[in-house]
């Protein structure tokens, strides 16, 4: 081509911020001290609902992780949940370890185990994937029923000595003064909060970076992807794997805070993968703004209306539907449309300016 | 010796069940390539529907089955009709998320419908019949009946499906959904077809179910499980493997829970899941994929 | 009146548009040839026709009235069948399944029964209780005609028959095609093959990037034309 009549010669970049995400980032920045701080002045009622916000959150940002970019859709993860809250359990219980060790311990086990999950339930492709791991979660639940010294099928519960043994207590006592049962609460309640921001915080940077593109274009399209050298199944395992151990910590980190723990209740589809699908998809499956809109309407709807108990079930399940039907991109996908915000830019833009 | 051998006749019987509950899962996936997460529960409200219908009419649950089918054909219909059809397509998570949240949907309405008591279907003397096999093996009237429904209605839809013209549409549009259009295959209503079908097999999956044991609206997730597990086991080439699966994963649970009563279901899900690591289509494969 | 006509239609998948205002029409009985190279939408033009592909009602018109807007599985009622480019046979149905199926929808009288087809192709009788992936692809492609001839179509569209096969079998196919002329069906031909189009059709159209390159009548074209309205 005769380069005096090229086009004007452009400048093309790749960028990741968008102009919301700035002062985005200054107001996340304010919410979290402002959550951090909030043990100083909020009732206990607040501070046990914002630990179970927190952690429905955690987990709903690992299954859209699963499911919403690597495309692994799975409805066995409360697998991890159970099996990092048995860890937990066995290893303050059995192995008088400090709970707050025992956490990291649980999501390494999680991990240990995932690895040879996989190898069996990636066999299965697409839905079929999805009752596999649901299988595995029901070896999981019927084989801690057997283990005695957990107490078999009817469960067991953390001693006093345990749960007044997480460092800190002492500190948040004297410090809030607080009494036992309050600090305990508090202690857990930084505890979320630290996953939570972790998890947040470990899905944004995966996002954004190389392996995150690789992500993106599974979600978008497996086969293109594949064709162009994406290593689909190592990416897929990797993200399995990764989920799994920070399940299986949010796990640990529930049934701490519970204090009690039951097979049935700790492998429940129920509670640890029916109500987090519900969540991701009502809010927004493949976005990480999604799953925090939708864990605040699922706790404000869990708040005011579990109590009409099948109801409400019946209300969740048919929101679910008509979302997934008629807004499959979710509460978050409406608005972020609508008014075009992102507050996490993981995508890429590319961005041209003339040559000057 | 006889032990053994009882427990491999009752665990053949107990695979009629399973076969039962998964043929219809299989039919499903057969035609529309649906995984339909609500399949348990749809075997749990069949068994309330003829339950509420022998108490209404008075009638024994064989004869309340018949009545039901027609009712349960038409909900199959219309579900496929008006719901599934419109989340069928490439993106898999549609169906799947509808029919989990039908799943929740169904559950709950039982228990506010029936609330959470456990029920069972009466069918007088014949539920504790049995046949003497010679020695000291018997087998109940009602696990045997079971077994040859299982056989006779997966006859039934090999019949339906090879030798009519509705089951050649069948055939096709799972083959190929765009060139079945071509042929004047209206497809929305040939999958609201198969799931009516699906729906009368679901019936009477609901019938043994109520007749060999208590029953609550909780307990479908774990017959979804068990279903799902004989279509993978038996591969998804043809009914009679669906049959095969259902009968290995008896097997399984009846062996498994001679050994300790507590392992029996454990022991057909580690069968199923050592089946998936030694032959990862199942035992009868799909030829073409 | 012709027998159909399309105005102005368009196609599109998803955001990319295929064809851009595509101006056609036939009478019955007659055998139209759409050519052009790759991409240029002719099978798109096909494809948007039979139903497969929306558009809007009154592009595609049949006997006056509009049919652009309705789906395949009404159209094939109407009297327009297609045979899909790469045969697209069931391949868990045997071959006289294939045909049987062929007139699952149909709703016109007409000449053509599974006999009537196995007249046609021979073959194909010999073969009806194979299963159609194990059929050579010039046997395929024959079932593949007579799955679409069972519908008793007024317009055959015919989706690249002759990819793929040899000439001699090539040529077999094409001799069914004044059997099938004869019963007064409409054929529409999209060729690769252009020297086999000229041959059979009555009428040219070639297609490029979507839009009406040329249309005439083979005799009174020339190579230079056809190969400017090719190529651009």
């Amino acid at each position: 081509m005769d380069p005096g009549t090229a086009k004007p010669k452009q400048i093309f970049r790749i960028a990741t911020a968008h102009g919301v995400s700035r002062p985005a980032a200054a107001i996340a920045c304010i919410v979290l001290l402002g959550l951090v701080l909030l043990p100083t002045f909020a009732g206990r009622n607040l501070i046990q609902d914002l630990i179970f916000l927190f952690y429905m959150l955690a987990l709903a940002q690992c299954w859209n992780l699963l499911a919403g970019y690597a495309g692994l859709i799975s409805v066995g993860q409360q697998a991890f949940v159970g099996l990092g809250g048995y860890v937990l359990f066995a290893l303050t219980l059995v192995a008088g370890l400090n709970p707050l060790l025992a956490i990291p311990v649980a999501g390494i086990v999680s991990a240990a185990l995932a690895l040879p999950t996989a190898l069996i339930v990636f066999r299965l492709r697409g839905a079929y994937f999805a009752i596999g791991t649901w299988v595995v979660a029901e070896v999981y639940r019927l084989g801690f029923a057997q283990v005695k010294a957990l107490g078999g099928g009817t469960g067991t519960s953390l001693t006093p000595s345990v749960t007044a043994s997480v460092p800190g207590i002492e500190w948040i006592k004297t410090l809030l003064d607080v009494r036992t049962p309050a600090a305990r609460d508090i202690a857990s309640y930084w505890l979320a909060l630290a996953l939570v921001v972790g998890t947040l915080a470990f899905v944004y940077f995966l996002l954004r970076s190389r392996q995150g593109l690789a992500l993106g274009a599974i979600r978008d399209r497996e086969a293109a992807a594949a064709s162009l050298g994406v290593d689909i199944t190592s990416i897929k395992l990797a993200v399995y794997v990764a989920t799994a151990t920070m399940t299986g910590m949010i796990g640990a980190l529930i049934y701490l805070q519970k204090a009690r723990i039951s097979p049935d209740a700790a492998f429940s589809v129920l509670d640890w993968t029916a109500y987090v699908i519900f969540i991701t998809v009502i809010g927004g499956i493949g976005t990480i703004e999604g799953p925090i809109i939708g864990a605040v309407v699922f706790y404000l709807m869990q708040r005011y209306l579990a109590d009409f108990g099948a109801w409400y079930l019946i209300l969740l399940g048919t929101l679910g539907i008509l979302v997934m039907l008629l807004a499959p991109r979710g509460l978050w996908g409406l608005l972020s449309r609508r008014y075009d915000l992102t507050l996490f830019p993981t995508r890429r833009r590319l961005e041209t300016e003339p040559d000057e | 010796m006889i032990g053994l051998l009882d427990a491999i006749i009752q665990g053949i019987l107990l695979g009629g069940l399973y076969a039962l509950f998964a043929t219809g899962l299989s039919l499903m996936f057969g035609v529309m390539r649906l995984v339909n997460l609500a399949h348990g529960d749809l075997i749990v409200l069949a068994a309330f529907v003829i339950l509420a219908v022998t108490e209404k009419l008075g009638v024994d649950p064989f004869a309340a089955v018949l009545l039901a089918a027609p009712i349960l054909f038409a909900i199959g219909f219309g579900l496929q009709h008006v719901l599934l059809n419109r989340t069928l397509g490439r993106d898999l998570l549609p169906p799947l998320l509808v029919t989990f949240g039908l799943s929740i949907i169904v559950q709950n309405g039982l228990l506010q419908m029936f609330s959470a008591d456990s029920r069972r279907l009466r069918s007088g003397a014949i539920e504790t019949a049995s046949v003497s096999l010679g020695g000291d093996i018997a087998v109940g009237v009602v696990p045997l009946l079971t077994l040859v429904s299982a056989i006779a209605v997966i006859v039934a839809l090999n019949f339906i499906f090879y030798r009519t013209s509705i089951g050649r549409a069948f055939r096709a549009t799972s083959d190929d959904l765009d060139v079945a259009q071509l042929m004047g295959i209206d497809v929305n209503r040939t999958f609201a077809m198969a799931m009516g079908i699906a729906f009368v097999v679901i019936a009477i999956a609901a019938l043994y179910l109520g007749l060999r044991a208590n029953f609550d609206p909780t307990i479908g997730p774990a017959r979804l499980l068990y279903a799902f597990e004989a279509v993978i086991i038996g591969g998804l080439g043809s009914f009679w493997g669906t049959l095969a699966g259902g009968i290995i994963l008896g097997l399984a649970q009846t062996i498994g829970a001679r050994i300790d009563p507590e392992w029996q279901i454990l022991s057909g899900h580690l069968a199923f899941l050592l089946v998936l690591v030694i032959r990862p289509r199942g035992l009868f494969p799909r030829a073409i994929d | 009146m012709p027998l159909l006509s399309t105005h102005d239609l368009t196609a599109f998948y998803g955001d990319f548009q295929a064809l851009y205002g595509i101006d056609l029409s036939f009478d019955a009985g007659e055998t139209i040839a759409i050519i052009g190279a790759n991409g240029a939408g002719k099978s798109t033009f096909l494809k948007a026709i039979a139903g497969l592909i929306p558009s809007r009602p009154d592009s595609v018109l049949l006997d006056g009235h509009p049919i652009g807007a309705k789906r395949a599985a009404e159209i094939v009622k109407l009297g327009i069948a297609l045979v899909p480019e790469g045969r697209r046979l069931f391949p868990s149905l045997t071959v006289e399944e294939n045909l049987l199926i062929g007139g699952h929808g149909r709703k016109l009288p007409g000449p053509w029964t599974l006999d009537r087809v196995y007249g046609l192709f021979p073959i194909l009788k010999e073969r009806r209780a194979s299963a159609a992936p194990i059929l050579s692809g010039g046997q395929q492609q024959m079932a593949a005609i007579g799955r679409a001839l069972m519908s008793n179509p007024r317009i055959l569209l015919c989706d690249e028959i002759s990819l793929g096969l040899a000439p001699i079998v090539i040529a077999d196919i094409y001799a069914a095609l004044p059997q099938i002329k004869a019963e007064g069906t409409s054929v529409v031909l999209v060729e690769q093959d252009i020297v086999q189009a000229m041959k059979a059709a009555d009428r040219v159209y070639c297609f490029q990037e979507g839009r009406v390159s040329l249309e005439g009548r083979p005799g009174e074209l020339s190579r230079d034309q056809i190969h400017r309205a090719y190529f651009g």
